[in-house]
């Protein structure tokens, strides 16, 4: 699905991500772990090629990414803060993303799904954060794409909202996609994800499941455990 | 609304000047300063504000190039249509089609409108080389000052500290090389007012009255629009958003 090649990205003089090799392949839930500024959005920006890696190279089914740009149209994504066209209705929004995927969409249900039917006629400007977040997951989901990249889905929302958000997840993933997800919630990982990555400084610490993870660093609880790899590195 | 100003515009200097052709000269001031003026600062506010727009774009399946040169053809072109609708109806309306300086006004209306390409196009590489709203503002406005006002400054004290060379070939490239003196002087010859210039006057009349002249002038206005462009282009593709 996702292969990723001695990916290096340095901002200046700021090496954000040093020689990162990533497989990802088959379906499930991997979660994109990390302390902040460990690069994670970068990653995930990279393999949409919003930002553009210094060397290196990233292969999304099969074809590299360099140049090409139809590759996007088999990804999902969701970014991190809902930054949207304030002066643009939702109906508005969600009609113009629709017009230029070209795709059968079913934004009906997850309107419907996450009770956005009274801020159909609203302009984006006037909307809560949480809303916005969840305009933001309908623009992501709505589309039937093998591959759903979230970066930080869970900010903003409602704890009715998280659960539907965590049933829809189990759904695309039962349907056979690849999820790749960032985030600080870790009982949302611990629930949810089949395989962590863990980045620090610009690569790879860890790859594996929950409990290769605990069993990894002696720890029964996963939020331990994680905070025991950043503690390991600090002693090292 | 820009479109609102060129329509009054257009009707309150027919109606002060009662002539068309003085009507043409006075327009020329103000196309040649403004028109400038108002695409950069349009370009620049446009590309600022339309960031988060941008951002959700690109992570759909669209070229880069296509983005970029959507959102700047949508905006050269909106204020192109402004100034040549806006001028354009009142001048019809006073009866241009029969009088004889439809080709004045008509060269007037092109330089304007290349002029609104060329500066709207300058004002989005600014902006997308500078992250920084306000430094983009004032890049953007100090270029407009640079060409509209100071570059004729230095252009005059040059020719006044060398005086005693020949300067013929230096002004002819010298006003080649801002797009603003170009149009102005295209047109003023087209006026025939050429003699107001004195020798230097003669000296231009001789180059740009001439088909060559033209031809070399419009190629100019066109390479001028044609870079900022591509190098728009060639940034967008490299830009990490």
């Amino acid at each position: 699905m996702i292969q990723i090649e001695n990916l290096c990205k340095r901002f200046g003089r700021n090496q954000v991500l040093s020689n990162l090799d990533l497989d990802i392949h088959g379906s499930g839930i991997f979660a994109v772990l990390g302390p902040n500024g460990s690069g994670k959005t970068t990653l995930i920006k990279c393999i949409l090629g919003m930002v553009v890696p210094s060397s290196g190279e990233i292969k999304v089914q099969g074809s590299t990414i360099k140049k090409n740009w139809k590759y996007r149209q088999e990804i999902n994504y969701l970014p991190q803060i809902a930054n949207f066209p304030g002066n643009l209705k939702v109906k508005e929004l969600i009609r113009m993303i629709k017009d230029l995927r070209q795709k059968d969409s079913m934004e009906e249900d997850l309107i419907g799904l996450f009770g956005l039917d009274p801020f159909l006629d609203k302009k984006l400007s006037t909307l809560s954060g949480g809303t916005k977040q969840k305009v933001n997951i309908v623009l992501t989901f709505m589309f039937d794409c093998p591959l759903i990249i979230l970066d930080e889905p869970t900010t903003g929302l409602d704890p009715a909202s998280l659960i539907k958000l965590k049933e829809l997840l189990l759904k695309e993933k039962t349907k056979g996609k690849t999820i790749l997800i960032t985030t600080h919630i870790m009982q949302f990982v611990e629930e949810m994800s089949d395989e962590i990555v863990y980045l620090l400084e610009g690569n790879i610490f860890f790859k594996g499941n929950v409990e290769q993870l605990k069993s990894n660093t002696n720890q029964t609880d996963f939020e331990h455990a994680i905070a025991a790899i950043a503690n390991q590195t600090s002693d090292a | 609304m820009y479109f609102l100003f060129y329509l009054a515009l257009g009707f309150v200097l027919l109606f002060l000047n009662n002539d068309l052709s003085k009507a043409v000269i006075t327009l020329m001031n103000v196309i040649i300063v403004l028109v400038p003026l108002i695409s950069t600062i349009f370009g620049v506010m446009y590309f600022y504000n339309s960031k988060e727009f941008t951002e959700l774009l690109l992570a759909q399946p669209l070229k880069r190039s296509s983005i970029f040169l959507g959102q700047y053809l949508g905006v050269a072109g909106s204020l192109m249509l402004s100034l040549v609708l806006g001028l354009g109806i009142p001048f019809v309306l006073y009866g241009l089609f029969k009088s004889d300086t439809i080709w004045d006004f008509s060269l007037l209306l092109i330089t304007g409108a290349f002029l609104t390409l060329i500066f709207a196009a300058l004002a989005f590489n600014i902006a997308l080389s500078n992250e920084n709203k306000i430094k983009g503002f004032g890049y953007a406005v100090l270029l407009w000052l640079f060409l509209a006002v100071i570059y004729d400054g230095l252009f005059l004290m040059s020719l006044i500290l060398f005086e005693e060379y020949p300067l013929d070939s230096f002004s002819l490239a010298a006003t080649m090389f801002n797009p603003i003196d170009l149009s102005r002087t295209l047109i003023l010859l087209k006026l025939d007012i050429s003699a107001l210039l004195g020798y230097t006057g003669a000296i231009f009349k001789q180059f740009f009255g001439t088909y060559r002249g033209l031809i070399v002038s419009i190629t100019m206005l066109i390479l001028w629009t044609v870079l900022p462009i591509w190098r728009l282009a060639y940034k967008a593709k490299r830009k990490d958003f």
